[in-house]
């Protein structure tokens, strides 16, 4: 059997299950409730008072960007990685260099304060 | 013609029954342990010794009101709670728990492993933005910056594993390690991984997205019924993914001083959680910004200081 298919039907079983486990509480559910004040947002009691999508902090962001970086640079690794031992030393240094460009920026950000949060 | 279908079907059915009936035994361990840790009994009242409480949580859950709230997104909102549940399941298709037993194996095994990791971020992040609720988009933002953070550093300790293995099979990093579990060459590695993997499952001393004490129940605050309990299943599930992981690219996977076995599969994954259990009980929480400082400025130096060194001895 290919392996990929039996990943995709292994995908597919786990789909199946977890959603047709909501599927079956929700057809077991009691009634719906009128009540309204179950309706409304958990906030300690306290009436909710505007829209929970505000703004949020711009350091979310720059994480997100940083994280796109690295996670790149963890792509490129891994065939390194499995590729190390026909590379040798050719392949040793060029990586070397490669991760050395990216910690320019990374102490570039760690300058700048990206890396803590206020 | 059938024979391959059954084969996976079997194997696949064995790993989900198996994997989830641990993932429920697990919850009753934990409460059972942490009563312990804090000297009382935890729950015994259902069956002997408790045994039977997973069932009757089972039952109590599904059965509970769902509440759907009519200013969330509606369809995002029933959508999030599987997410995480499903991609918890994923990568238990290619981890080989015995030396013959795996329900499938790709040469790509381990990157199939760390992008459905990530993709459960995605659960956990829409299900914080759906409920349309203060305390869960916060609690959602943060547990997505915390793992998308940890996962950087618990990829580049993974590479030293894959380094040394000259390979991403997880079977072919177990067979390597035959004479030679990693935990001893790959040390530095797998104190970032342990680090990284308590962050990833969103276990204490990491657990921000339901830290309580300020955000009610993090991204999961308005969920209820099955949902939540597939939130909450998600995380064991979680757990017993990464022991697996664990076991599988550090402890020797089926390897033990005797015959070779699922028995030493089983028996260090065993280990693994109950230290996971252990820690939660012992150590308060971080705070957000230590948090991220840690897993930024230690863990990915380390994880990179380890790559290098693996890739230096690896030279010669």
């Amino acid at each position: 059997m290919n392996p990929y298919l039996a990943l995709l039907l292994f995908a597919g079983i786990a789909v199946a299950l977890i959603y047709g486990l909501v599927l079956v509480s929700h057809w077991l559910n009691p009634q719906k409730s009128t009540n309204p004040a179950k309706e409304e947002a958990y906030e300690c009691g306290i009436i909710p008072k505007g829209d929970a999508r505000a703004r949020v902090s711009v350091h979310y962001l720059l994480m997100a960007l940083l994280f796109l970086i690295f996670d790149i640079e963890v792509v490129f690794l891994y065939p390194w990685a499995v590729a190390y031992r026909q590379l040798k030393l050719f392949g040793f240094v060029e990586m070397m260099v490669f991760i050395a460009i990216l910690l320019i920026g990374y102490f570039y950000a760690w300058g700048k304060g990206v890396l803590d949060w206020k | 013609m059938n024979h391959p279908l059954l084969g996976f079907l079997t194997a696949a059915g064995i790993v989900f029954f198996g994997v989830l009936g641990a993932a429920a035994y697990l919850v009753l361990a934990e409460r059972k342990l942490a009563g312990y840790f804090q000297e009382r009994y935890g729950p015994n009242r259902v069956g002997p010794f408790g045994l039977l409480q997973p069932l009757a949580d089972l039952i109590k859950l599904v059965f509970k009101e769902e509440v759907v709230f009519p200013q969330s997104n509606r369809w995002l909102y029933l959508l999030a709670p599987g997410i995480i549940a499903v991609m918890a399941l994923l990568p238990l298709a290619v981890i080989p728990f015995a030396p013959h037993f795996a329900v499938t194996d790709i040469n790509v095994a381990l990157l199939y492993v760390l992008a459905a990791a990530s993709l459960g971020t995605y659960g956990v992040l829409l299900g914080g933005w759906a409920s349309n609720n203060k305390y869960s988009l916060i609690g959602g933002l943060r547990t997505a910056n915390q793992m998308i953070s940890y996962e950087i550093a618990m990829a580049l300790a993974l590479v030293g594993v894959v380094l040394m293995a000259g390979s991403l099979s997880l079977k072919d990093i177990v067979a390597a390690q035959q004479h030679l579990w990693y935990l001893i060459p790959q040390f530095l590695g797998f104190v970032v991984f342990l680090v990284s993997m308590f962050a990833e499952t969103n276990r204490a001393p990491f657990d921000l997205p339901e830290a309580e004490a300020e955000l009610v129940a993090g991204y999961h605050t308005e969920y209820s019924s099955m949902k939540f309990a597939m939130f909450f299943v998600g995380e064991y599930i979680h757990m017993v993914v990464a022991a697996a992981l664990m076991t599988a690219l550090y402890l020797g996977g089926w390897y033990g001083p005797w015959k070779p076995g699922f028995h030493w599969f089983a028996l260090k994954m065993a280990l693994v959680l109950y230290l996971m259990i252990w820690v939660r009980w012992t150590y308060p929480r971080f705070r957000f910004d230590q948090l991220m400082r840690f897993g930024w400025k230690v863990l990915i130096p380390l994880a990179l200081v380890n790559l290098g060194i693996t890739g230096l001895v690896l030279l010669r």
